[in-house]
């Protein structure tokens, strides 16, 4: 599967722009400010419906425009061929499957996956927790449409729950049978989703593991724990239902899978707290390239790479790693942004796949150049 | 925009606070109205003014009325033991539109939704319960609510409440629409559909 063409319409800093892709490497390429990331961005919105760098639907649309829309031709093995976006300001978002519009937008998440690698992922290993359950979850919603579709219903059910701890308090009363529908909801839900993520990460630890081994030459051993309120059903209804008094003096829900968290260690010691930055940087990578890998193993085909400024903020060894992995064709469509021409050529020169570069200025893309070995066609 | 009068714009300013309305439809509605007679004009002012100060709610059920009950429950021939409990007026005058229906109704006045500070305090729950509470007979109870997170929620707290009455609760069904394509039928109602299926009668 690949995206073989873009058409972007008042997205972001692009007026309009229509760009063609090959099947290989997509290199965007052009000085800072001028809109690369903005791309990669657009092709992240198509896959998940949102923005990977976390932008608003409105920040995405052009400050001169009330509108934006997005296109792509999908070429491979999906149940479309013809991808389009429409975000009208202040409206829903519209998303059109070979022109069917979707009723609604988690109908879509999962058909064109996809992995970001971008500068900030190691806020990911060193960050707050909230960061970590975002990427499981971002992971867990592209593998299974009903994972995404209960993920929102525990939320919304926990946001309702929160807003009515909230008025309880202002009209100074508790009162437990008005939290009752919720709870009585979202414990089984609560349930579930646990469950999920500690299957999932039994499948993704081993990958997790051999990743990291691979970047740092198997120095260190890579772990990854899971902890949750809701692993054991019968104790996490007592822990719930006896939280609720808890819950009305704090104003928001304290027990459930929402304060879940997922530690990562190092040789047995938290890698948030020991880590070096080499280490934090070489987790990162290794959690992006195990989430491509799990992905790829359930759908069968390599997921859409992006790789966000890589040369620039990352060291040779990594950046070497990568490289190899993508000489051994490991990796499907592959999207890259850099500020310097000259040196992504030099780096993708001897890779034996079709290579697109995309100069990038001021919100305008212009003529390509095939730099590959490989004709395009291919 | 700029108006010609004073008048016009005056009305076209109240005109579009109507929802869905913007100033160029007002406007051109303002000038419709200008170019009909007096008497028509004053039938609409006349029923509009009327409509918001002798509007009624039915005392009973909630439902709009222009007496103490409203019509449904001013009938002798509606089955007074059967209510159906419906979020708003509009979902009131859907059934009823069915003509399948021969209970009496309940309007909530929206759902539970803590978000838009809507909270059971702020829905016709307790005359609900008292209904219940007072009637001789034994009653049942159909829910008739949204289908969506918030509706289910509101269903599962009335019937909490309404549990300890020993009442018969029921909920309308969910299913394929008539003259819809099964392929076509998101999974959820599909999938509830196969699972509620219902049982052919051969009797006769």
């Amino acid at each position: 599967m690949h995206l073989a063409q873009l058409h972007l319409h008042f997205f972001k800093n692009y007026e309009r722009s229509d760009l063609e892709f090959v099947a290989g490497i997509n290199c965007f390429v052009g000085p800072n400010g001028s809109g690369k990331t903005n791309l990669l961005d657009a092709i992240h919105y198509l896959c998940l419906t949102k923005s990977g760098f976390g932008f608003t639907d409105s920040q995405s649309i052009a400050h001169q425009s009330q509108f934006f829309t997005l296109q792509a031709e999908v070429e491979g093995n999906t149940a479309f061929s013809l991808l389009k976006c429409i975000q009208e300001q202040g409206k829903r978002k519209l998303f059109y499957q070979d022109g069917r519009l979707l009723e609604r937008l988690g109908e879509h998440v999962g058909a064109l996956p996809v992995v970001l690698i971008a500068p900030d992922d190691a806020d990911m290993v060193k960050g707050p927790e909230e960061n970590r359950r975002k990427f499981f979850d971002n992971t867990l919603c592209q593998l299974d449409p009903v994972y995404l579709k209960r993920l929102s219903r525990y939320q919304h059910l926990l946001k309702q729950r929160n807003a009515l701890l909230k008025t309880m308090q202002a009209k100074g009363r508790f009162q437990a049978d008005f939290l009752a529908p919720y709870d009585s909801q979202l414990i089984p839900e609560a349930i579930w989703i646990a469950e999920q993520r500690q299957q999932f990460l039994m499948d993704f630890e081993p990958l997790l593991q051999a990743q990291y081994q691979a970047i740092t030459a198997g120095q260190e051993h890579l772990q990854l724990q899971y902890e949750s309120q809701a692993r054991d059903p019968e104790q996490f209804e007592k822990m719930f239902r006896e939280a609720a008094y808890q819950d009305y003096l704090a104003k928001r829900s304290t027990v459930g899978v929402h304060k879940d968290n997922f530690h990562l260690y190092l040789d047995g010691h938290p890698i948030r707290k020991f880590g070096s930055q080499g280490q934090v940087k070489s987790a990162a990578i290794a959690l992006k390239l195990a989430q491509f890998l799990a992905l790829k193993a359930r759908v069968g085909f390599p997921p859409i790479l992006l790789l966000d400024d890589i040369f620039d903020k990352l060291d040779d060894k990594r950046i070497q790693f990568l490289l190899r992995l993508v000489a051994q064709n490991e990796f499907g469509q592959l999207f890259l942004t850099d500020a310097r021409p000259e040196r992504s050529k030099k780096m993708l020169a001897s890779l034996q796949t079709s290579i697109r570069v995309f100069p990038v200025e001021k919100g305008r893309v212009l003529a390509a150049e095939d730099i590959g070995q490989v004709p395009p066609s291919e | 925009m700029n108006y010609p009068s004073k008048l016009i714009e005056q009305a076209v300013l109240e005109i579009s606070k109507l929802p869905g309305i913007g100033k160029k439809t007002a406007l051109r509605l303002a000038l419709h109205l200008l170019k009909q007679n007096e008497q028509t004009v004053e039938g609409l002012t006349g029923a509009l003014s009327r409509l918001k100060k002798e509007t009624r709610y039915c005392e009973r059920c909630h439902n709009l009325s222009d007496g103490p009950l409203c019509t449904v429950c001013a009938s002798p021939s509606r089955q007074e033991n059967v209510i159906c409990v419906v979020a708003e007026v509009p979902d009131l005058i859907a059934i009823e539109n069915t003509g399948q229906y021969r209970g009496t109704y309940h309007v909530l006045g929206g759902i539970l939704s803590p978000m838009h500070g809507i909270g059971p305090e702020e829905l016709q729950v307790a005359s609900l319960l008292e209904r219940v509470k007072s009637a001789g007979e034994e009653m049942e109870i159909i829910f008739a609510l949204p289908s969506t997170m918030d509706g289910d929620t509101t269903s599962f707290y009335l019937m909490k409440l309404l549990k300890p009455f020993g009442v018969n609760i029921s909920t309308v069904a969910r299913g394929i629409p008539i003259g819809g394509e099964l392929e076509y039928t998101d999974e959820v109602t599909l999938g509830r559909s196969i699972l509620a299926r219902v049982k052919y009668d051969f009797g006769g």
